[in-house]
Formats: C-alpha cells, sequence, structure tokens
C-alpha cells in the first residue's frame, strides 16, 4: 500500500469565504466565526481536495443512489412517476456531547406522549380534569373512537416514533413537529449514510461517526420479541406502490427481513391476523404500520379504505396483533396539542419539557384567540387539528398575517379577522421557527441553508433509544423561516461525532452463536400473482416484438400475398395494430410488467428493475423516431436482446423459491400458449403460403431446423420442431415439461394429495406428449391453446388464497 | 306501547362470495326512559364461521360475522320485542346563544357527549347551504328545541318525499338540491342544518309503525327501516329526537335501532366482498303493536 498522502490544502477558500448569515445560529461556525471542532476533519478533508475531485466524490454517491434506484414520489402525486433523491453530500455534524442532550429531551417527550396516548383512549383524565379541551379530542379525526377502551396487548401504544427538530435564534433546540402514526424516513437515513460513506469513504473511517445499524438491530430485536407465535415473521403494513414512501418501505424490509405486506395480504381468521401465501395461511402478529390508522380496517374505521383489512381492528380489540405502532396514535401528530403538551409535562410528569416544542395556542379559547390575532404578523396560522404544519396543509392558513390556500383568494386584514372568528375552534397558531443554517456545496463554495432534523426513535429492551443520526432536511434558499423546507430542498447525513473511537456495528450476529440457515417465509399469494404476470407480459413482449419484427421485414421485402393480412389480423387480438409503427399494444404489454414489477419491488433485485425501466425507456424514446419498415425490425432486435437480458438477469441470478417458480410458470405459460395459437393460425394446411417460416423465424429455429430437416419447411417438421419437440425451449411440448416440474416443487403435499392445478398440469402435458404431428391439427392446437390459458384460473384459485 | 318487530335483509350475489367480513347494526337499543328491549334474536344464514357481538363506541348493539365458504346469498333475521315509552314534557331548555359556552365548559368524552356530533362526519360534511338555510329560519331569541323545530319543519316544507330520487349512496348535497329523496336524505340535511348553526345532531337508525290505510288490513313486510335525528338542547333537555319525514318529535311509533353521527355509523349491514359481482338486495319490516 502506497504511504497515505500528506493533506495539502488546495482550497483555503472553501472555509474562508462561508458567510454565515448574520443574526442566526450556523451549525458549522459559533458566534464568532470559529469553527465548531467536530466539522474540523471534514473542512479539512475537502480543502485538500479540487473543485473535480470534490465533484467525482460526490458522483459516488449519486452513482450508488441512482443505481440502488433510491426514488420517492411526489407528495400528493398518484401517478407511478418518481423523483430522483435530493441528496445533499455533506453532512451535518454534531458533537457526541449535545447529542446527549437530544436524546434526552426526546426520550422524554416520547415517554409523555405514550402517557398521553394510554389516558386518551383509557380513563380519559387530561379531559376531566380540564388539561385538555374536550371539544380537540371529541372533534379529532384522528381520534378513532373504535380503539376507545382497547390496552395494546405489547402493553405500548408506541414502539417506533420521529420527531422533526431544529435549532432556534437562541441555539437551543425545538421540537416542531411529531410523527407517531406511521413515520416515515428511516430507511432514507440508511441511504443517505450508505451514499455519504461512499462520497467520503476515508473521513468516515477516520471520524468517530456513530453507526446506525445497532440501532436497527435493537428495534429488529424488540419486534421480534413481540410476536407470540414463534412460527410467525414480522410484517411491514404498506399502503402499496402508489404510496410517496414506497421505495423506502421495499428498502427496509429488505434490510431488516421483514414481509412487506399490503392490506390486501392479510387476512382475519377467528379474530386472528393471517397473511395468504401460497402455501395457504401464515400467522402474523406484529405489523410494523406504515399506513395511516383511519385506513386499517374498511369494516370500522374509513369505510371507504380500499387498503385496509377488514377485521383487522377486531383482531387487535381481541389482543391477537401488535400493531406497531397502535391505531389511534395519530391524534398525537394534532398540532394544536402542542399548545397543551408543556403543562400535560408539568401535571403528568411534575418536571417541565426538556427540549421544548414550538409555541402553540389554540384558538378555542377566547385569550388565546385574541393573542394569537394580535400577534399574527409573528405567527403562522391553522388548521388545529392537522397532523401537518399550516404551510403544508392545502387548507387556508396564514403565514405572517397573509391568508394562503383555501381557494386561492388572498385576503386582507379584515378578512384574517372574520377567518379568526368565524372558524376559531378549528384553528391554531404557531410562533414563526427560524432555523439555524447548516453549509451546503453549491458551485465549488460552502453556503449557509436552513435546516432540520428528523430524528427516530424505537421501543427496545432497554426502553426508548434514539438513532444516533438521522436525515437532514436542507433548504433551498437562505430563507430561515421554517417554510422554506415546503420547497422540497434536499436532504443530507447527520453525524454524530465522539471523541472517542466508536464500536462498530452491523446487522450480523455476533460470530459465538451457531451458524442457522435462515428461512424464508412463505410467498404472499398477491406477490405470487404479480410475479406470474410479470413473467407472463415479458414473455408476451418478447412474443410480440418477435411477430411485429417479422411482419415488418417482410413489408420492407415486398412480400405479397395473403401471410401479411392474415398476420395482421391475428396480432389484432393481442391489441397490437401493425399498421402502427410501434404498436401502442406492444408497449402497453410492456408497461404492464413494469407495472407487475413495481408492485413487488422488495422481492426483485435492484439489476433486474433496472433492466426492465431501461426497456421501457428505450420502448419510450424509439417511439418518437421509428419509421415503418427495416427501420422498425431493426428496432425490434435492439429490444429483443433488451428483453433478452432482462430474462438473463433473471434466470442467472434469482434465487430459486416461490418467487422465481411463480415468474418462469408465467413465463412458460404464456411462451406455450402463444406458440399454439400461432401454429393454428399458420399450419393450418388452408393457411397463406410462407407462414411456416415465419413460425420457424419467430420461434428462433432456423438453424435447428435446417441442421435437423432440411431447407424445405412442411407442417409435419414445423408441428414436430415448434409443438412435440421435448428439447427445443421454443416448443409447447418444453414448457409445459418446465410447468410440470414446477408446479410438483411447489406442491409438496407430505399424503401426496393432488390439487386442482396439478391435476390439469399433468393431463395436459401427458395429453400433448400423446400427439403425433398428424394427430395435432389445427382443432387439437386450439383445443390445446385454451386449456394453457385455462391453466392461468386454475393457477389463481390454488395458489391466490 | 310493546312491539314485536321482525326484519330481514337479504343479498344475492350474481357470483358467489368467499370470505365475507360483515357488521350488522340492527339489533334495537336499550335506552333508559326511552325503550326497553324485552328479547331480541338475530338469526344469520349461511351460518357464519366466526360472530361476536358486542356494544360499538356509541353503545349500538353489532354483530360482526364472517362466512368463509362459496355463498351467493346471505340472509338475516331479526326478531325483537320492544317496549317503547312515550317522550315526557320537558323542561325549560338552554337558548342557542347558551350553547358556545357549554362546549367551552365541557369536559365529557362518553358515547352521548354533544362534542361528537358538532364537527363534520363522513356522510355529513360542512355545507354551506344548509348552513345558510337554517340561519334563514332562525331567531336570536330562541330556545335550541325551538330552533330544531322550526329548522324541522321549515326542511320538511322545502323537500318532497320521494323515494325513487336517491339511493343509499347519494350525497345529501345532490338530494338538498333536488329538493327530493327519503328518510336518510332528509335526515342527513337536517343534521347538517343542525350543526351549521352550531346545535349538536345525530343519526338516528330505527323503525316506524305505520297505520294502515283506514279499513285495510296491515301489509306483511310492508314496513321499512326508517331514520330521524337526534339534536342536543341543552343539559337540562338534552336529547330530542325529531322525524323530519314526518315533520314531527319521535314519539311512541318510533323504535330505536342505533346512534350514530350519520349512516355511515349504524348502516344495518356492512362489509366488503371478494371478487363479487353485482348484487341485490331485499328489506322486509313488520313492526306489530302488541299491547
Amino acid at each position: 500500500m502506497p504511504p497515505k498522502a500528506q493533506i495539502s490544502p488546495v482550497n483555503t477558500q472553501l472555509f474562508d469565504r462561508y458567510q454565515p448569515l448574520p443574526g442566526v445560529p450556523d451549525e458549522l461556525v459559533d458566534a464568532n466565526g470559529v469553527m465548531r471542532p467536530a466539522w474540523a476533519g471534514l473542512i479539512a478533508h475537502m480543502s485538500s481536495q479540487t473543485p473535480d475531485e470534490i465533484a467525482g466524490s460526490f458522483a459516488r454517491g449519486d452513482q450508488h443512489l441512482a443505481d440502488a434506484g433510491v426514488f420517492f414520489r411526489k407528495y400528493g402525486d398518484k401517478t407511478i412517476a418518481t423523483r430522483d433523491w435530493p441528496f445533499s453530500p455533506v453532512p451535518i455534524l454534531l458533537p457526541e456531547t449535545e447529542w446527549r442532550e437530544i436524546e434526552a429531551g426526546l426520550i422524554q417527550r416520547a415517554e409523555l406522549m405514550e402517557q398521553v396516548v394510554a389516558d386518551l383512549y383509557g380513563p380519559n383524565r387530561l379531559v376531566a380534569e380540564g388539561h385538555l379541551p374536550a371539544t380537540l379530542i371529541a372533534q379529532n379525526p384522528e381520534w378513532l373512537r373504535p380503539m376507545v377502551g382497547v390496552v395494546p396487548r405489547s402493553g405500548h401504544f408506541l414502539h417506533f416514533m420521529a420527531f422533526e427538530i431544529g435549532r432556534g435564534p437562541d441555539g437551543r433546540w425545538w421540537v416542531l413537529s411529531d410523527r407517531t402514526d406511521a413515520p416515515s424516513g428511516a430507511g432514507f437515513a440508511l441511504e443517505n449514510r450508505v451514499a455519504t460513506s461512499l462520497v467520503f469513504p476515508e473521513l468516515y473511517r477516520q471520524t468517530n461517526v456513530h453507526r446506525l445499524a445497532g440501532f436497527f438491530r435493537s428495534f429488529r430485536d424488540a419486534l421480534d420479541k413481540l410476536r407470540q407465535d414463534p412460527a410467525s415473521r414480522v410484517g411491514i403494513l404498506t399502503p402499496g406502490p402508489l404510496t410517496d414512501t414506497y421505495y423506502e418501505q421495499a428498502y427496509i424490509a429488505r434490510y431488516l427481513g421483514m414481509a412487506l405486506l399490503e392490506g390486501e395480504d392479510l387476512t382475519v381468521e377467528n379474530g386472528q391476523l393471517r397473511v395468504r401465501t401460497v402455501r395457504g395461511l401464515a400467522p402474523v402478529d406484529v405489523l410494523w404500520r406504515r399506513m395511516d390508522g383511519v385506513w386499517a380496517d374498511p369494516l370500522e374505521l374509513r369505510e371507504d379504505s380500499q387498503l385496509g383489512t377488514p377485521g383487522l381492528m377486531s383482531a387487535v380489540r381481541q389482543g391477537n396483533v401488535t400493531m406497531v405502532n397502535a391505531l389511534g396514535v395519530g391524534v398525537l401528530e394534532t398540532q394544536a396539542l402542542m399548545a397543551f403538551l408543556p403543562k400535560i409535562c408539568r401535571v403528568l410528569t411534575g418536571k417541565p419539557l426538556s427540549l421544548p416544542n414550538v409555541a402553540t395556542w389554540w384558538c378555542g379559547q377566547r385569550p388565546e384567540l385574541d393573542h394569537v390575532r394580535a400577534n399574527a404578523a409573528r405567527m403562522m396560522i391553522g388548521p388545529a387539528m392537522s397532523t401537518r404544519m399550516p404551510y403544508e396543509t392545502a387548507a387556508t392558513h396564514a403565514i405572517g398575517g397573509q391568508m394562503r390556500g383555501g381557494d386561492g383568494e388572498m385576503g386582507d386584514d379584515a378578512d384574517l379577522h372574520d377567518w379568526l372568528t368565524d372558524n376559531a375552534a378549528g384553528l391554531m397558531g404557531k410562533e414563526l421557527v427560524t432555523l439555524s443554517t447548516t453549509p451546503a456545496y453549491e458551485n465549488g463554495a460552502l453556503v449557509p441553508r436552513p435546516m432540520t432534523i428528523r430524528v427516530f426513535l424505537a421501543q427496545t429492551a432497554q426502553g426508548w433509544q434514539v438513532m444516533p443520526g438521522g436525515f437532514a432536511r436542507i433548504g433551498s434558499s437562505a430563507d430561515t423561516t421554517a417554510i422554506s423546507m415546503r420547497h422540497g430542498g434536499a436532504v443530507a447525513d447527520v453525524w454524530v461525532v465522539s471523541d472517542d473511537p466508536v464500536e462498530p456495528v452491523t446487522m450480523l450476529t455476533p460470530a459465538t452463536a451457531p451458524f442457522q440457515r435462515a428461512q424464508t417465509g412463505p410467498l404472499p399469494s398477491r406477490a405470487a400473482d404479480n410475479l406470474f404476470w410479470l413473467g407472463r407480459y415479458t414473455e408476451r413482449s418478447e412474443g410480440l416484438l418477435r411477430l411485429v419484427r417479422a411482419y415488418n421485414s417482410r413489408l420492407d421485402q415486398g412480400v405479397s400475398g395473403a401471410l401479411l393480412p392474415s398476420l395482421r389480423n391475428w396480432l389484432k387480438t393481442y391489441y397490437v395494430d401493425v399498421s402502427e409503427t410501434l404498436p401502442e399494444g406492444l408497449s402497453s404489454t410492456l408497461a404492464s410488467a413494469v407495472y407487475s414489477a413495481s408492485q413487488i419491488r422488495d422481492r426483485f433485485s435492484v439489476d433486474g428493475w433496472a433492466a426492465l425501466k431501461d426497456m421501457e425507456k428505450s420502448m419510450a424514446r424509439i417511439a418518437k423516431t421509428v419509421k415503418p419498415g427495416n427501420d422498425a425490425a431493426l428496432v425490434m432486435s435492439v429490444m429483443l436482446r433488451k428483453i433478452a437480458g432482462f430474462s438473463g438477469l433473471v434466470h442467472e441470478n434469482m434465487y430459486r423459491a416461490a418467487g422465481w417458480q411463480f415468474l418462469t410458470m408465467g413465463r412458460s405459460l404464456e411462451r406455450a400458449a402463444m406458440m399454439a395459437d400461432l401454429l393454428a393460425v399458420v399450419a393450418d394446411p388452408a393457411s397463406p403460403e410462407g407462414g411456416l417460416d415465419l413460425a420457424i423465424e419467430v420461434g428462433d429455429s432456423i438453424m435447428v431446423h435446417r441442421q435437423r430437416y432440411s431447407l424445405i419447411t412442411s407442417r409435419e417438421t414445423v408441428i414436430d420442431l415448434l409443438a412435440l419437440d421435448e428439447a427445443n425451449p421454443r416448443s409447447i411440448r418444453f414448457h409445459l415439461d418446465v410447468i410440470r416440474k414446477l408446479v410438483d416443487d411447489l406442491t409438496v403435499d407430505p399424503a401426496g394429495q393432488m390439487n386442482d392445478f396439478q391435476r390439469r398440469v399433468l393431463a395436459l402435458q401427458t395429453a400433448l406428449a400423446l400427439h403425433s404431428v398428424s394427430s395435432l391439427d389445427t382443432k387439437a392446437l386450439r383445443q390445446v391453446h385454451g386449456q394453457i390459458l385455462d391453466l392461468s384460473l386454475a393457477l389463481n384459485a390454488t395458489f391466490m388464497n | 306501547m310493546i312491539y314485536d318487530i321482525k326484519l330481514r335483509i337479504s343479498y344475492d350475489y350474481a357470483r358467489p362470495a368467499v370470505n365475507g367480513r360483515h357488521l350488522a347494526c340492527m339489533m334495537p337499543l336499550d335506552v333508559p326512559g326511552v325503550q326497553k328491549v324485552v328479547a331480541g334474536l338475530l338469526d344469520i344464514s349461511p351460518r357464519p364461521n366466526e360472530r361476536v357481538d358486542r356494544l360499538d363506541f356509541f353503545g349500538n348493539r353489532v354483530t360482526e360475522f364472517a362466512i368463509r365458504a362459496p355463498h351467493s346469498k346471505i340472509a338475516l333475521n331479526l326478531q325483537s320485542r320492544v317496549e317503547r315509552l312515550a317522550p315526557v314534557p320537558r323542561a325549560e331548555g338552554s337558548s342557542l346563544a347558551d350553547l358556545p359556552g357549554i362546549f367551552a365548559q365541557s369536559a365529557e368524552l362518553g358515547p352521548n357527549a354533544p362534542l361528537h356530533f358538532l364537527p363534520p362526519s363522513v356522510r355529513v360534511p360542512y355545507n354551506p347551504a344548509m348552513s345558510a338555510f337554517a340561519r334563514e329560519h332562525l331567531q336570536a331569541s330562541m330556545s335550541v328545541e325551538q330552533a330544531v323545530y322550526a329548522i324541522g319543519h321549515a326542511l320538511h316544507d322545502y323537500m318532497r318525499f320521494d323515494a325513487k330520487a336517491t339511493t343509499v349512496d347519494t350525497p345529501a348535497a345532490e338530494a338538498f338540491e333536488l329538493r327530493l329523496g327519503v328518510c336518510q336524505d332528509f335526515s342527513h340535511i337536517m343534521i347538517a342544518c343542525l350543526r351549521g348553526v352550531g346545535i349538536p345532531a345525530g343519526y338516528v337508525s330505527g323503525f316506524l309503525r305505520t297505520l294502515p290505510p283506514p279499513g285495510k288490513p296491515r301489509l306483511e313486510g310492508a314496513d321499512a327501516m326508517h331514520a330521524w335525528v337526534r339534536a342536543w338542547c341543552g343539559p337540562q333537555i338534552g336529547w330530542l329526537e325529531f322525524d323530519p319525514t314526518n315533520d314531527k318529535q319521535a314519539d311512541a311509533d318510533h323504535i330505536v335501532v342505533a346512534y350514530g353521527r350519520d349512516y355511515s355509523d349504524v348502516a344495518p349491514i356492512k362489509g366488503n366482498l371478494r371478487g363479487s359481482g353485482r348484487q341485490k338486495s331485499k328489506q322486509a319490516v313488520d313492526v306489530i303493536p302488541v299491547v
């Protein structure tokens, strides 16, 4: 190894030119402009690099995030479109001593929250004794009446929380918002950490940065301990791929080895929660809930919920499932609650809040309303029951006395006055917070940008544990009011720096424990269904590409006669219109494949996903330029190579478990069905001339045919090679053999009893094996085609419980 | 009055349903001073694999049941004997202007606490037109009770009963625009009107004894489930039940099944079905006076 390069400051300008904003606390420098000690290593490191080197380092982080496919959905955007993760590579460094104070304050707050919520669903002392207005609870959409009187099985309502904190003008940390219902971001914090450690690999190793893995390990262990059925696996309950943080949920499920489940994956039987899997119903009794509580059960909560599981609330009531967190804890996120928490803390614990929250006034009380009215210029005013900051809501709100949102009309002072009077009980005012700044790297320089930090807490065997770090949101401009955060900005890692070396932690079990091969849980039926259809749609895309290519190349060669019109008509049954150069039916088939894959990203390799997305992008690009005939044929060849790349990735790399089996069955079933269908059209004695050669070409079997038979195709040679040959991976027989083998592997019934699907596969495979080239006529081909398609229904009935 | 009540609700599915889970809310309620349930039986066919009878947050008697095997029909049969007491004359109630002060002091969150019934609910969102309609018919000096009657009468004049104009899922706002509807629409609209002027109001589902035309026999199963409104008139009076469809205070002809904020709290049967097609539902009610 070469000796370590001497750090030579090539960019002394980097720090010297950093200009904190006047009167605003800054993370990098103190009030006297002196660098805070925790940052020294990072600034020295960055100063030793040229701008090009810095750009190169940053590119490593971006590359990682792009390769990993990190994205998030824009809030409120209900399309599949996603946004890249706006990563800011410069971390925020906090000394451990300061972090300990934050930790203690947040643990106190978490414990207080638990007491408050236990009271709100239990004895209701806080309301009865006048510490909390009854209106705030009775009119709160997050106070879930079915939960009243329910005591959580685990003894706790809260197991995992997040707090948004910021540093105020006096240098103290403030709690800006409480995230209790289904807090997101822990997985993003982890991905940020990976990316940042790739940007600064040496520095990260040399700096005593507290690692995050220990926190996740403790949390995972705590969740495992909450299980009562040792045969069950902990699940993560997701609202599904259309949610803004789906990527993160899939990521954390993979990272922690938990099942990612949608409401539809679950069912309740005799008060017990179960997962529908391809092997029947499997137990699950701990759910880390990433779905907002109100959607969880259409029977007892929001009746219009498409995401929930009927009966879930009943299973909770009967004490058969632990929800992390309990349903109904969303009530703690109520903005107006912050007005009462400081006093409630003193009442319940005898102590003040050690980390204050943003000063808040509920306008349902006369003196508070008057105060908010008089100080509107220094406040944000918005819905009292909202769980979001006023500027994050679509509802009418006022910032610094200016009305916004709602119907979009800007009000004047008189409107503000009337609005407050008419809606007092539904409104609250909050001090307009200003935030500290932290350095962000823009155009070769460090510039101060406002920031907030999201900190995560987990209930473990040792009580509440705080993730040493978190993820920071960084404003996009120098505006230091908290509202600048609504424009998005960037995200950065948070390093908690110790004076002493930190212990490395991994998710692995200690080496002293004997090795145990982990069991994968049974495959949820919905995932199996999506994998099966992913197999079918990619195979159908390939088949259609081959057919459209064959059509276009013949078009260019000026082939005349009845063949092309008959092919054109037949392709219409697959919704492909070859008069379009790039048929819409082709791209929509591929889009269906991508959609199926997007439903199961937690089970899908990153490379496979990238290959699939790449195909979709190429298809969209090509669609704009392609010309009919030879050009289209060439383009189809390019697409075929891409699809082969995807299939190769899947078949070379995918773990041979139930997931792969369903994907492969889908592929084989589709290929066999399309071939039977094609042969029925082109290999009939009455079919137009040229059809047999076309079938051999589409079946990619020209070389074999030439070697085995002759240059001349006949109905016999074609049927033999493409329907009955058990060694040709393009033949119907070959794929029925594949399906038969797979279904035998999938269905291991100790008593040897066959299920309906198995029976049908066996019958069909045997029937085909007994056919000869003469008995497999067009009528028989059509029958085989229908029977193959029926297998799809039988598979559904057998495995999709 | 003592009644024997029979209710039969059935659903026919075009395609067999599997794994149906439902919540039924049709058993009459015991309300001290208002009505007493002497006996009650709810029979479900096909026989459910699971059945749990319990009380919901508002104290209503609900039955959760699940039928797992494929089935193309569900039928629920309720039989109950109920004694309904006539309403007693009331004390002097609060005035409209008193209410905000009373709510500000309220520290009650029990099932009948008026505060639950003041904010908008799923089927009764805030509606400025209905609030304005209510306001037009009020005078500042009115007691809450007078206000409830004034709004109820006005609504009865404004709306016309029409069994065909709306369905169970028609939003109240649409019925109000049409000025047509059935008891569910009348009730939702009146609730929105009352809440719009600061009076807590809830939905009552139940049965109504109907009298056959003079000289004609009572037709079996000809009655239907009914709905009306209850409004909170201050601590002295408490809840007052008013039937906007018939423009009168609910009386010994009204048998209460359930109290809720709106229909979605007390729907007689709820529940999603996996993979089911169209369905047909039938309802038959008999309310027979015994004494």
